[in-house]
């Protein structure tokens, strides 16, 4: 299946998709060194969500959330990719500082995807597909 | 968005990447905000300087945005610190933070931005005039500028401000656009104010309440009322205000009607107030006016006073202020330096900002009144 997508950050990536319903908090509810969720509560605690594809519905909390993700891609604990259903301006600068391909808008309910169905996102051309 | 052949190349990374990241930042943004373009901006002001709120993640950021040499364009100032930039130690900040801080500050600098530490760069040289497109993060000074001055600009964040600082450039949209400045409803004051703090609570309950741009009517504020005003507003989404009377772009206009009188000042006063004995009374939030320095020497206040201000008015009223319980602290304030950490529990304050941020950041009671009660012996 073939989802339309906009392009917020660029690039191309490929791997198991980790989804929630819920917002993720990266300043405080993430764990850097570890890509692991770590707010109270959250569906995803105790989850990690480094190398994954992350899939959610939009981010909450501080605008220093965009360091989080940048500081995560240097220890190698970024997600691959993120496909948000809105994207915000914390979530934008930090995929773009971070190189990480951001995409939302979609044309599908991205929050449906099972958790570790196989995913490609590209950026770039605007689309993601979900493998069977 | 169209973007000229130079933005194209900086896009292409032909400017570094620094530049490259800079303009991606600018353009997505601006695509995100349906900009048509981008427009040159004459001044910057970046927030994201207090280790306390960054952390690590915020210096290794910009750390490697410093060796990439890149530099500002336009005359860009600096945010409050988490410490004084020389007499941290004095006061007792723990070593590792001073040096933490140290780094950011010396990143910032390399980049060619002026280490100026204050949220009131209109106060110390920054000011731009009426109409002028600028870049400034810091809600409080983005209100400020907005509305009392009458330059434009959307509420930045620290990485969206430095990356126009970088460029020189902005994406044309929001509060950049006239028709985005008017009015959208009516506050009549229907209570007498008498000192900034009534302001403050002023904009504190407008602020928790409504959206938009409110104009009121019904007061006549001084400067300093307007910035307590200003600040408390944008504690909540409000970047802009108009004040009959006291702001440039207040125009007569049909809007929908709200009335706050004494009952709802108290509410919001209520809100605020969460001890009674503060261990430490701190004034300058946003960073006290040399007028308001002076005020606070002039009431003799017989036990200890923080202010937090700029160097530049520290320098000035130093001269003038005899007073030993009077502590001038310039470059930081009470909601960026851990104040947590030396032990303070209950903070008195004057403004409704540092009051919301340093029970919901810092996680310190606060008790919110006027200059003159705090400082008012038992």
């Amino acid at each position: 299946m073939r989802i339309k997508v906009r392009k917020i950050s660029a690039g191309i990536a490929e791997g198991e998709a980790v989804v929630t319903r819920e917002a993720i908090t990266f300043l405080g509810g993430v764990d850097a060194k570890w890509g692991v969720v770590v707010e109270r509560g959250h569906e995803l605690e105790g989850r990690s969500i480094a190398g994954k594809i992350l899939v959610l519905p939009h981010t909450k909390g501080s605008t220093v959330g965009s360091y989080v993700i940048y500081q995560m891609k240097k220890l190698g604990t970024a997600p691959l990719a993120i496909i948000a259903v809105k994207a915000d301006e914390m979530l934008a600068t930090g995929a773009i500082i971070s190189g990480i391909p951001l995409v939302d808008s979609p044309s599908e309910d991205v929050l449906s995807i099972p958790q570790g169905a196989k995913l490609r996102v590209n950026a770039d051309e605007g689309y993601v597909e979900v493998k069977d | 968005m169209h973007l000229t052949k130079e933005e194209e190349r900086l896009l292409a990374g032909e400017g570094g990447e620094a530049l490259r990241k800079a303009m991606e930042i600018l353009l997505t943004l601006g695509e995100m905000n349906n900009a048509e373009r981008l427009i040159p901006i004459t001044s910057a002001q970046v927030s994201g300087v207090s280790y306390k709120t960054i952390g690590d993640a915020g210096l290794e950021f910009l750390r490697d945005m410093a060796e990439s040499g890149a530099k500002v364009k336009v005359l860009t100032t600096l945010n409050p610190a988490g410490a004084p930039v020389e007499a941290a130690h004095e006061l007792g900040f723990p070593e590792e933070f001073i040096r933490k801080q140290r780094e950011i500050l010396r990143a910032y600098e390399s980049m060619g931005i002026l280490v100026s530490c204050t949220c009131t760069p209109y106060y110390v040289g920054n000011l731009p005039r009426f109409g002028e497109h600028i870049a400034w993060a810091e809600s409080s000074s983005v209100i400020y500028a907005n509305s009392v001055i009458g330059a434009r600009t959307n509420r930045e964040s620290a990485i969206s401000a430095l990356a126009a600082a970088l460029v020189g450039k902005v994406p044309e949209y929001g509060l950049h656009l006239s028709e985005n400045r008017q009015g959208s409803f009516r506050v009549e004051i229907k209570t007498k104010l008498e000192s900034s703090t009534d302001y403050a609570a002023l904009g504190y309950y407008v602020g928790r309440n409504y959206k938009g741009i409110p104009v009121f009517a019904g007061a006549s504020p001084q400067g300093e009322d307007l910035k307590a005003l200003g600040a408390a507003l944008a504690t909540g989404a409000i970047s802009m205000f108009h004040f009959a009377g006291a702001t440039p772009e207040y125009r007569e206009e049909k809007l929908e009607k709200i009335e706050v009188g004494e009952e709802e000042l108290r509410e919001a006063w209520e809100e605020l107030n969460t001890c009674e004995e503060p261990d430490i009374v701190t004034i300058g939030c946003p960073h006290a006016s040399l007028k308001e320095v002076l005020a606070v020497a002039k009431l003799n206040p017989r036990r200890e006073v923080w202010i937090f201000t700029s160097r530049q008015v520290k320098e000035l009223a130093e001269r003038y202020i005899k007073n030993e319980n009077i502590k001038i602290i310039a470059d930081t304030c009470m909601v960026v330096a851990p104040l947590e950490e030396l032990g303070i529990k209950c903070i008195g304050v004057n403004s409704a900002k540092a009051a919301f941020y340093s029970a919901n950041l810092s996680k310190i009671s606060v008790r919110f009144d006027s200059i003159e009660n705090l400082l008012r012996e038992e």
